[in-house]
């Protein structure tokens, strides 16, 4: 692989402003995954870098990933909140890649529920 | 919980809680000493002296959705079977500073695993806190300073694909540099 500098951070810049300057309404989706010592030791983190892999591949620029703590089910981890702006969040249980693969599609992209993975619907009341 | 990297991300984790802006993970390969060392050092809200002492303690958390906090005790554990140990340094209101070591090649040391998308995770998925990762093997060292790729890229988020992908390419070209043999 070439050597990354700090031109292509440049390039990067432009690149992205270009595409921003075309589309307004970003932000459409937030995926909160759930890194808590009980999620980090039950795959979270390889939940998250798919998830993160296939933004990438996909290009989807409007998806916005971040990380919260343990909310206390333990037991049901690693868990996913996939929010769609203005639908109720949906949280997933017993994640691992190849399902968060099939939330990214077809939940994320196509706006299809997987409800075999759904541990319940509604907000996080705990941070 | 069976790799260092994984560790690094809970505590990590935990440096962002506390409110800290600005995080700094350092990893130290020695192989003339026999040494591996993991710093974590954070600006957060930092510990009083007793919660100092109650961190290593499973069954004491400022959770309150459950009844143990099992992240520094794993981590202490980790260092203990490996021939090393875990101290901790905090005040209220000045952040609070971690360092695990280990023998490195101690057998019962765990591997350090995928630092790669400990990292990632964290630029990721904390994207209003900075993060220093310097990692460093023998004579060889490797440092990421979100602060300075932040000021290149003005108001483009720190976590927009392309640039979590440029990151990613960053450190892989870096750890390629420096051989990790942990």
């Amino acid at each position: 692989m070439a050597k990354l500098t700090i031109d292509d951070l440049k390039k990067i810049k432009e690149k992205v402003h270009k595409e921003m300057s075309l589309r307004d309404g970003d932000r459409r989706v937030k995926v909160t995954v759930h890194m808590g010592t009980c999620g980090i030791a039950s795959g979270a983190r390889e939940v998250m870098d798919t998830l993160l892999q296939e933004i990438e591949a996909a290009g989807a620029n409007d998806v916005v990933v971040t990380t919260s703590g343990c909310m206390g089910l333990c037991s049901r981890e690693p868990l996913v909140t996939v929010e769609i702006l203005n639908q109720e969040p949906i949280k997933y249980e017993y994640m691992n890649p190849n399902k968060m693969r099939q939330v990214f599609k077809r939940h994320i992209l196509a706006g299809e529920i997987q409800t075999p993975f759904v541990l319940a619907r509604g907000a996080e009341v705990i941070r | 919980m069976l790799e260092l990297a994984a560790h690094i991300l809970d505590i990590a984790e935990n440096s962002v809680r506390a409110g800290a802006t600005t995080v700094e993970i350092i990893i130290n390969e020695d192989a003339t000493s026999d040494l591996l060392s993991i710093e974590i050092n954070d600006d957060g809200s930092g510990m009083t002296k007793e919660e100092i002492k109650k961190a290593g303690d499973p069954f004491y958390t400022t959770k309150k959705v459950r009844r143990v906090g099992l992240g520094i005790p794993l981590l202490t554990n980790a260092a203990q079977m490996a021939g090393g140990n875990l101290t901790l340094k905090s005040a209220k209101g000045k952040g609070t500073k971690l360092k695990a070591t280990f023998q490195l090649g101690h057998l019962d040391r765990q591997p350090m695993g995928n630092i790669t998308t400990t990292i990632i995770s964290l630029i990721a998925g904390n994207s209003d806190v900075d993060f220093i990762y310097k990692h460093r093997h023998n004579d060889r060292r490797f440092t990421l300073d979100t602060r300075e790729i932040r000021k290149e890229i003005d108001d483009v988020p720190i976590n927009h694909p392309e640039v979590i992908k440029y990151i990613r390419g960053v450190i892989e070209e870096g750890l390629g540099k420096i051989k990790p043999a942990a």
